[in-house]
């Protein structure tokens, strides 16, 4: 080994803690990348795979009563592979042992299942026997919360009487991944299941015989989805199609590919800001190391060694720095994902993993990791090794401060002179204070930007239960009926308070542009389900014309005043014309609203109800959820006090380790920052800190020069990085908003506090560790010695 | 008269004429004897001894050094490089405890003190000059006096202590921008702004020319005289020892002499 290799060995081992302070920043960005990346690449494979495999259709449509001669017709449209037809509704479910009801989706299965388009996969027990209109098979999460095994009975009502079902089996299907039941916020496996009964047995259930009503479709590879969307809707409207629609459309696939955008979204936006702050750190220390070096490079220089060998030897120096960090990053990366993959899979139920090597990922975070201490170290070195041999072996000059505006401004304040002392040092040094602020800065908006989830939690929340949905119980109807069916609703044991809705699909134009949505009237003296903005407040409907969220409106881009064509997707199916006359910041809504007067006297029909709020005593919550178990005619059922606890449970679960892990990776940039910066502060300044202490200056008015610049330049980074990080929560609110979820942004004092308070907390621990090794100094040496 | 009868020879000579130059002040304090002295005692050591261990190397700095500072009085320690005077110093200045034996300031023992007393103590009582001045390069001349005034007990103004020392003119000038010989007067100002009982210097001319090095010890000798201020000086030129009261010689660690000056020279009559 080369005596300076042997040099290199003994540096790095003497800056071991600067350079773990470095490598762990740079390290956490390439752990994010690899995590980030290969997570989203092995989920994206797997669900290509699974969707490859069981036949995953591309579009979707829903009509109320088709013939089945029709999917012929269908598959014989341009641009379609295969087409399928089935049955499908929803039942309320009678389970064993559960005091509330659940709900289920069920799904006709055909006798050849090998052909059928979503095809579900058997994980456990046999398929339904085609002939035994009892038995179903229901999805695995279901069958396991509810111990549903092969050979449980449980009751439905189903076609308007009460059916005891068999369970024969569990299955899984790529529809299904993320099971969300109607009105519902998260997947409640207890409480909302996938049935697949019999075709048979299902279309005797409903009188469906020889017809269906959903459609599911394959595109050929050379379609046009567009054209293929527009030839079924008309094909299906004269069998009341609601209109069809893609992938994009279809709520797992939906949600599922959200997820898969948030890890895209982590894996581009939080590396570089790591990134870029390690890159700061290494030229910051290798600057400090080599200003103490400066003699021993004139003398190496002196010797006969080249400046290619000595900017050789610092360069490794800053590669080995890189390495630690790549390889750390690269390592725990990769048990990230594990972990990650193990959290997804149980979550979303996936049969199976094709786990990405990770090598790509790595390999970019290892040279990325290299390139950043490299370029970080760059300048350093060549300052460095660009002096002749004779200045650089004779000490530097002694840093100059001079009289400039800043400082006479500082100077008329009349401070203490150890203020002095910090303020002095941080407009002599410009550049290295900016890197701290900079570190620190990027931080407070790490974690803004990550608590920042929390609060559009709390806000789709509040508007979700307690302004929008102030009812217990939502009850979908499986047809509209006439309003005096809430009155019906108000006999029902328990029930306070029971109120009228009304929705039904519509497809709105303007210009070129269109929406497939749901359009929501309004009943006058509705108290339980109201239309709220994101302001918390109640809109009231005018009386005439329709009220959009601002999403629904941007995507149509309408205005108020504009006239909209609302083409009824249901009977009546006419084509009204109805201005916008409001357009409200709505973030969770992309519902078009109205008057209910108004809408029923456009569509020329009595008023009449789709849902039903009920507002109820709880102490009579067995006997109510009795009654709602056999009621017929129910399509979907909200428990909205079950959803709430259940929210506030996982919630409650998840948020204190996502807080933690948010702080840990959010504060290391501060710690990294703060402690090299601090080091470099005690190395530079030993001399003088040691001076004061002869003066008589007490270890606590000493320490206040090192740990005041340090906690200065924090407080000064913190609004900053408040303003970074709204910008980028603004960024990430709308970079994860997505046609059926737009998340809002908003973001509370509670948030902006707790980062900078970890921030503040972080950087303080980090200066006194440093600040520890000031009792250190022997101050007989430390005044003997010049530099 | 001490020449009756006898022409005085060069030295005396030398002497009578510095003793009539002299301001007032400093000729009454001229030929103190520490044995009769009626003034009271600043500091007092007694067999301090100070061993180095770097692993299992045993390094006597100091062997039972017994000394003894007055008010007001002048004291130079001589001794060749690695003789003990800077440990000795250290010690005297709460700067690094003894391995054995006792200090006392006045009454206090100092090697009984806690790290807090001893700061206090230095903050008080003491002022340090170094040999590369010790200025905080971000402070002006004014401000680095000023560090010690802000935290001192009954001190001057920055500006008296700056032109006690004759630098006044130059007080809003950062040490980058000062001579060495303008860099230590600022150092002793900064070191007597607090009017301290005891002057501690370090080789205070090591670094500088004889031109300033003269300078220097007469900003030193002035303070000695007007505010009576006890002065340790260390040195390892033997013709400054001739501008104090009394001088301390050691060597390997112990006292080898510790004599009267009888005759005092001006600083400005050192060179070297």
């Amino acid at each position: 080994m080369s005596p300076l290799d042997r040099k290199l060995l003994r540096d790095l081992r003497r800056i071991w803690a600067q350079t773990l302070a470095i490598a762990l920043v740079l390290g956490c960005g390439i752990m994010l990348l690899v995590a980030a990346q290969a997570t989203q690449r092995t989920l994206i494979d797997s669900q290509a795979a699974y969707y490859e495999r069981h036949a995953f259709a591309d579009v979707f449509a829903s009509v109320s009563r088709a013939p089945r001669a029709v999917v012929d017709e269908i598959a014989a449209l341009d641009g379609v592979a295969r087409a399928d037809g089935r049955i499908g509704f929803h039942a309320v479910l009678d389970i064993a042992g559960m005091r509330e009801p659940a709900m289920g989706r069920v799904v006709s299965l055909p006798r050849d299942i090998d052909a059928m388009l979503n095809r579900p996969l058997l994980r456990h027990g046999r398929l339904p026997d085609p002939e035994a209109a009892d038995e179903v098979l229901v999805n695995e999460a279901f069958g396991r919360a509810n111990e549903l095994t092969p050979g449980a009975r449980f009751d439905a009502i189903i076609g308007g009487q009460l059916r005891s079902l068999r369970v024969t089996g569990w299955a899984l299907s790529p529809e299904f991944i993320y099971t969300v039941g109607p009105g519902n916020l998260m997947p409640d496996d207890r409480r909302y299941g996938i049935i697949w009964m019999s075709e048979p047995a299902a279309a005797a259930a409903q009188a469906m015989q020889g017809a269906v009503n959903e459609i599911s479709l394959q595109l050929t590879p050379a379609a046009d989805p567009r054209a293929v969307t527009d030839a079924l809707d008309r094909l299906l409207a004269r069998h009341g199609g609601t209109g069809a629609h893609g992938r994009d459309r279809q709520s797992s696939h939906a949600f599922l590919d959200g997820e898969l955008q948030q890890l895209g979204a982590l894996a581009t936006y939080l590396p570089p800001v790591f990134l870029l702050v390690a890159a700061f750190l290494v030229n910051m220390v290798m600057t400090r190391l080599i200003a103490l070096e400066r003699t021993q490079i004139g003398l190496l220089k002196a010797v006969g060694y080249t400046t290619t060998e000595i900017a050789g030897h610092y360069l490794k120096l800053a590669a080995l720095i890189g390495v630690v960090g790549a390889a750390l990053g690269a390592g725990v990366g990769w048990l990230l994902t594990d972990a990650m993959l193990a959290l997804y899979v149980e979550f979303f139920g996936f049969p199976f993993v094709i786990r990405d090597t990770g090598a790509g990922p790595m390999a970019l975070g290892a040279a990325l990791g290299m390139a950043t201490a490299i370029l970080g170290a760059a300048r350093a070195i060549w300052a460095a090794v660009r002096l002749p041999p004779a200045e650089a072996m004779s000490p530097p000059a002694p840093p100059r401060f001079s009289r400039g505006r800043a400082d006479r401004a500082i100077a008329w304040l009349r401070l203490r002179q150890t203020t002095m002392m910090i303020l002095r040092s941080i407009l002599r040094w410009p550049g290295r204070a900016a890197i701290t602020l900079f570190g620190v800065a990027a931080s407070v908006a790490v974690l803004v930007s990550s608590y920042f989830f929390f609060d559009a939690l709390d806000v789709m929340t509040d508007t979700v239960f307690s302004q929008s949905n102030r009812q217990n119980l939502t009850l979908t109807l499986a047809e509209p009926a006439p309003a005096r069916a809430v009155q019906d609703a108000q006999t029902l044991p328990g029930v306070m308070v029971a109120e009228g809705g009304f929705a039904t699909p519509v497809r709105l134009t303007h210009g070129h542009r269109d929406r497939l949505t749901s359009l929501q009237g309004h009943f006058e003296d509705a108290s339980l389900h109201r239309l709220i903005d994101d302001d918390g407040r109640a809109i009231a409907l005018p009386p005439q014309g329709l009220v959009l969220p601002q999403m629904l409106a941007d995507a149509l881009g309408a205005a108020p005043g504009d006239r909209l064509a609302v083409e009824l997707m249901a009977p009546p199916r006419e084509v009204l014309t109805l201005p916008v006359v409001s357009v409200i910041p709505q973030g969770l809504g992309q519902e078009a609203h109205i008057a209910a007067p108004a809408l029923f006297q456009a569509m020329r029909t009595e008023p009449r109800v789709s849902h039903i709020h009920l507002l109820a005593d709880t102490d009579h919550a067995g006997a109510l959820y009795a009654a709602v178990k056999r009621t017929p005619a129910l399509a979907g059922l909200s428990d909205w006090t079950e959803v709430r606890r259940q929210y506030d449970e996982t919630i409650a679960e998840t948020l204190l380790t996502m807080v933690a892990i948010y702080t840990a990776i959010g504060v290391l940039i501060t710690i990294g920052v703060i402690y090299n910066a601090a080091r470099i502060q005690l190395s530079e300044r030993a001399h003088e800190l040691a001076s004061l202490r002869v003066l008589g200056f007490s270890r606590r008015e000493v320490s206040y020069v090192l740990v005041g610049e340090m906690m200065l330049l924090t407080a000064i980074a913190i609004p900053p990085g408040w303003v970074l990080g709204t910008w980028f929560a603004e960024g990430t609110a709308e970079a994860l908003s997505t046609d059926m979820v737009m998340i809002p942004f908003a973001i509370s004092r509670r948030t902006y506090a707790m980062a900078a308070v970890a921030v503040a907390l972080a950087a303080l621990g980090s200066v006194l560790i440093v600040r520890r090794r000031l009792d250190r100094i022997d101050l007989a040496t430390a005044l003997k010695a010049r530099e | 008269m001490m020449w009756a009868g006898a022409p005085p020879s060069p030295p005396q000579l030398r002497q009578i004429k510095e003793t009539i130059r002299r301001p007032a002040t400093l000729r009454r304090m001229t030929h103190p004897d520490p044995a009769q002295s009626d003034r009271a005692a600043v500091f007092r050591a007694e067999g301090v001894t100070r061993v180095y261990r770097t692993g299992a190397v045993a390094v006597h700095a100091l062997r039972g050094v017994d000394l003894r500072l007055d008010e007001a009085e002048m004291v130079v320690l001589l001794g060749a490089s690695g003789s003990g005077k800077s440990t000795l110093m250290n010690i005297l200045g709460a700067l690094d405890p003894p391995t054995e034996g006792r200090v006392f300031f006045r009454d206090r023992d100092l090697t009984r003190a806690s790290d807090r007393q001893l700061t206090a103590f230095r903050r008080d009582h003491v002022g340090f000059v170094f040999q590369f001045y010790n200025l905080v390069p971000s402070l002006t001349a004014r401000e680095n006096v000023a560090l010690v005034t802000e935290i001192a007990r009954d001190p001057m103004t920055p500006e008296e202590a700056l032109a006690r020392v004759n630098i006044d003119h130059r007080m809003d000038h950062f040490p980058a921008e000062l001579s060495g010989g303008e860099q230590q007067r600022v150092a002793i100002a900064r070191a007597i702004a607090k009017r301290p009982e005891v002057l501690l210097c370090d080789e205070p001319t090591g670094a500088l020319d004889s031109t300033t090095g003269v300078q220097v010890l007469e900003a030193l000798a002035q303070v000695n005289a007007d505010l009576g201020t006890a002065t340790v000086l260390i040195t390892h030129n033997a013709d400054i020892q001739r501008i104090a009261d009394r001088v301390v010689v050691l060597a390997d660690g112990r006292v080898v002499r510790d004599e009267v000056n009888t005759e005092r020279i001006a600083p400005s009559e050192v060179s070297w």
